[in-house]
């Protein structure tokens, strides 16, 4: 009897666990600027992806003597270059490169500097102090320089740019991560998993990332913009994939010279550039608003 | 220490039907509904609730310390020394705060200012207050200040993290009685230290009490203290005072509002042979949408059909004072 | 204190050793060689090993390592560039210099222009003089630095024509690379002060200021400014080490002899002597610059000052 008047109470209580992601994808939804970023951003994405139905790729990369350095028409939506390609074909084509680029390296980067950083905090003791030191030492090579001198040594093809900028940003995360492991591993609930028995790998797993997982979800959305704006660096200071392929950064150091009299040639990729970047980063934001509203005060 | 006649008494504090809310673009908070409270002068008037009852923002209230985006007093007074000090600006209410007025927040180890050595923090609150004095006369009243709360006046140029919590407590208490204001206010001022540490600042606070002559609203939620450093005693629930009176009535008297006896009843006694606690069940009403009879009926074991259908009025016997249909 | 600083100062001489070898190890994978380079396409390969053998550039890596290394702490040699044949020392110093002037000029204006914005923005939230600058802030974040530059030349030199292009000599020489150059940290600078502030004033000590009476102006200015000021310094002292390698992709663009471009010339050619210098002096002076964020930041917040100095 008394039995069933407690279960008949638990269920009148209605006892309902929100989803936490629903949660955060809610209020996610309510920041304008973070809807603004991700339809923006799906919309370059799909634009992007159906490249070969809007422009075919020759346009991209066949040299028209007859029609150099145009302005923008309807034949050319943004004009030609100084080689009579066509402008708006190169930056469609472009993007595609730079954003798969970005987004791969993105991922091996994170995944690269997570586990080291995650090792690095859980172990702590002589292997943090390793890692952290040796990672100094990396790090006060100056960035440009050592991405420079892989991509040399390995020539610029797709792959071997995707190993430089892991290389180059893959320390970001290690020091997050490494944090984030620390401040966790000190939280009671640690300490009653590994008193209950739980091994290091399990305790890791199911208890430390999915609460690190936030931060390292938004840090992994605001460095796509940033690898973004460095892969172009890259390609300006001509380290990117080789000519004829396109690519924003090369474009634009290809314009420096014909800016005067073109300056379409400067300012389509730069708002390319500018446009990627910023909808990425009103996504980053809204996530980071989204995971932790006590931020807005 | 008992007066033969209460009526004598002066008043150093009142406050009538004051309301106060938190307004949010997703709420509104409704903190303190219609409260009347006394504070006599050279008397300690305990505040006791749960938290959230509605304590701290009382205080706040009184310095006009709410947040300024989202606090609002929408109607009352605030009466100190017989001056309603919701009339203040806010120039003027800067020369009450720590001079008149003072208050001693909860948490020690983050009310003072890590970068700035204690002395200095002292000698500021006497420089806010007094343009004309000279810095000799500033120091040495930071001296003698630290000297009353126990501290060596040469441990005046360090920081905060080099005392202990209870050490850091006497300081903000220093702080908030070097310039003998006739109120203190104490917010919980001993809930973040040890119980030993404990009594010893409540001991001093009371010793200072004495020697200065202030009156004090000392906020808690212990009892205990309240049997130990109060005079009179006000019983505060969901923003409303639902009790009120002289210790001896709220502790020995016959008759209490049920949330006071299930207050009394929650405190374990060693004595006692029971073998569970009693606690009071279910919770405290939500702020934002509170019931519009009496807040505590949904708790309360001798609830009536009209404790949900009106507030009740306060019933009164001489200093003792009752919101509760039981009595009405 | 001193102990901590001789420590730090101490790890410079693992780096310098540590940044040598993976150069030398770079270059020793890396496609091409200086004879080569030098020579022309078209030379024959007997002429380009002579060249070669004559420059040093075929003994294995960890020789020319060690050889490095020994000639710069014994005779404090820096050896002889692949390419022009001058002293690595005279040709490096100068550029050196002028990239740390560049960078201390960035930083400098970023500081400027940055710090004061957020502290603005922060006390006046929510209002215009918070929301403009965040909103150019944010948008500064999304371009990159040449592109900066480029539009800068645009409108400056190439419309306007009030300012020259390329190269250094006077003032206005120093005008848009200098811009080009400040203006991304000066938006982050903006942003994390900001948030730095918003974060001080959220304190329960603000709290306490205000109970003792002190006027919001005291309040802000002075309780919770000294707080959020404490990691601006740490973050403005990482963007100056940070700017002196970034300074590359400015000086290119403006044709300013830096170091950054001196060393991305020197790569095709594999001029070892010019490239290991160059970078030894950019790392010494990166540690450097952290090591003095890490004792001013000492010196302004008592809390690590205790930990470093002992009763």
């Amino acid at each position: 009897m008394e039995k069933n008047a407690i279960l008949q109470n638990e269920s009148n209580m209605k006892y309902k666990r929100p989803s936490q992601y629903k949660e955060i994808f809610r209020r996610f939804r309510k920041s304008k600027g973070a809807m603004i970023g991700l339809i923006t951003f799906t919309l370059v994405l799909v634009i992007l992806l159906c490249a070969e139905f809007i422009v075919p790729y020759e346009s991209a990369i066949s040299q028209n003597f007859d029609q150099l350095l145009a302005k923008p028409s309807k034949e050319h939506l943004f004009g030609t270059d100084n080689f009579g390609r066509d402008v708006f074909a190169r930056i469609l084509y472009g993007g595609k490169t730079s954003l798969s680029i970005a987004l791969l390296a993105t991922i091996t980067s994170c995944i690269f500097g997570s586990i080291i950083g995650a090792l690095a905090g859980y172990f702590g003791g002589k292997v943090d102090q390793l890692i952290m030191r040796s990672l100094d030492i990396f790090m006060s090579v100056p960035d440009i320089l050592f991405t420079m001198a892989v991509v040399l040594a390995l020539g610029a093809n797709f792959i071997n740019l995707i190993i430089a900028l892991t290389l180059a940003y893959f320390t970001n995360y290690v020091r997050l991560v490494r944090s984030q492991v620390l401040n966790l591993s000190e939280q009671d609930y640690v300490e009653a998993a590994k008193a209950g028995g739980s091994g290091n790998i399990r305790i890791i797993l199911s208890h430390i990332l999915p609460n690190a997982m936030g931060v390292i979800i938004v840090n992994l959305t605001l460095n796509i913009a940033k690898i973004i704006i460095y892969q172009s660096t890259l390609s300006f200071l001509g380290l990117g994939m080789p000519p004829p392929k396109p690519e924003w950064g090369l474009m634009l150091s290809e314009a420096r010279e014909y800016m005067r009299t073109a300056p379409h040639l400067l300012f389509f990729p730069a708002g390319a550039i500018v446009l990627c970047a910023t909808s990425i980063n009103l996504i980053g934001d809204g996530l980071r608003d989204a995971l932790d509203p006590h931020l807005k005060s | 220490m008992e007066m033969v006649n209460e009526k004598s008494n002066e008043l150093i504090l009142e406050i009538k039907d004051l309301k106060v809310i938190y307004k949010t673009d997703l709420e509104t908070v409704e903190a303190i509904n219609d409260i009347e409270l006394k504070i006599y002068k050279g008397k300690t008037l305990g505040l006791v609730g749960e938290t959230g009852a509605g304590k701290t923002t009382t205080a706040l209230s009184i310095l006009r310390l709410l947040p300024s985006n989202t606090g609002r007093i929408l109607k009352g007074q605030i009466n100190f020394n017989g001056h309603n000090l919701l009339d203040y600006d806010e120039s003027m209410m800067q020369a009450v705060r720590g001079n008149l007025i003072s208050m001693v927040f909860q948490d020690p180890m983050t009310s003072l200012n890590p970068v700035f050595p204690v002395g200095e923090q002292i000698a500021e609150a006497i420089r806010l207050h007094n343009t004309e004095i000279d810095e000799e006369e500033v120091q040495r009243r930071v001296d003698d200040t630290l000297s009353l709360v126990g501290i060596l006046p040469s441990r005046k140029v360090e920081y905060p993290h080099q005392f202990s919590g209870g050490m850091k407590q006497r300081v903000v208490i220093a702080m908030a009685l070097c310039l003998e204001p006739q109120l203190l206010i104490a917010d919980e001022p001993t809930t973040a230290l040890d119980v030993t540490i404990q009594a010893q600042v409540l001991a001093m606070i009371s010793d200072l009490r004495n020697r200065l002559g202030t009156s004090m609203l000392m906020i808690t939620h212990d009892l205990g203290i309240v049997a130990q450093t109060c005079d009179d005693v006000a019983v505060m629930y969901a923003g409303e005072i639902i009790e009120s009176g002289t210790v001896r009535d709220i502790f020995l008297g016959e008759q209490h509002h049920p949330y006071t006896v299930g207050l009394f009843n929650s405190i374990p006694d060693l004595k006692s042979k029971a073998k569970r606690l009693k606690p009071i069940p279910g919770l405290m009403p939500d702020p934002t949408n509170l019931p519009k009879g009496c807040k505590f009926a949904e708790r309360c074991e001798h609830k009536m059909p009209i404790c949900i259908e009106q507030r009740p009025n306060v019933t009164t016997f001489g200093t003792h004072i009752i919101r509760c249909h039981l009595f009405g | 204190m001193y102990r901590y600083v001789i420590k730090r100062l101490l790890f410079l001489i693992p780096t310098i050793f540590g940044v040598t070898f993976i150069i030398y190890a770079i270059m020793s994978i890396t496609p091409g060689d200086p004879g080569r380079a030098i020579l022309g396409v078209n030379a024959p390969q007997a002429d380009v090993d002579a060249y070669n053998k004559m420059l040093g550039y075929d003994l294995p890596f960890i020789q020319k390592y060690f050889n490095y290394m020994k000639n710069m702490i014994v005779h404090r040699d820096f050896g002889v560039s692949y390419f022009t044949k001058q002293s690595v020392f005279n040709e490096v110093l100068p550029r050196f210099m002028l990239t740390i002037r560049l960078a201390l000029i960035g930083v400098g204006l970023a500081t400027l222009m940055g710090v004061p914005l957020g502290i603005d923005a922060a006390v006046n939230q929510y209002s215009l003089r918070d929301t403009i600058p965040s909103l150019m802030a944010f948008f500064i974040a999304a371009i990159p630095g040449f592109v900066l530059g480029m539009v800068l030349l645009y409108i400056f030199a190439l419309k306007l024509n009030l300012l020259p292009s390329y190269g250094i000599g006077s003032v206005q020489h120093y005008i848009m690379p200098a811009l080009a150059i400040s203006i991304p940290p000066a938006a982050q600078n903006m942003r994390f002060t900001k948030s730095s502030m918003l974060e001080a004033i959220r304190q329960d000590y603000v709290r306490t200021a205000r109970a003792k009476g002190a006027p919001e102006r005291t309040v802000i200015w002075k309780h919770a400014l000294r707080n959020a000021l404490l990691p601006v310094v740490t973050q403005i002292g990482m963007s100056l080490g940070l700017l002196i390698a970034g300074t590359v992709v400015v000086e290119k663009l403006f044709s300013i002899p830096g170091i950054g471009s001196l060393i991305v010339d020197r790569i095709a050619f594999k001029d070892e002597p010019v490239i290991i210098a160059g970078t030894i002096l950019i790392s010494v002076a990166f540690t450097v610059v952290m090591l003095f964020v890490d004792i001013a930041y000492a010196y302004i917040d008592p809390r690590i000052k205790a930990k470093y100095t002992r009763k």
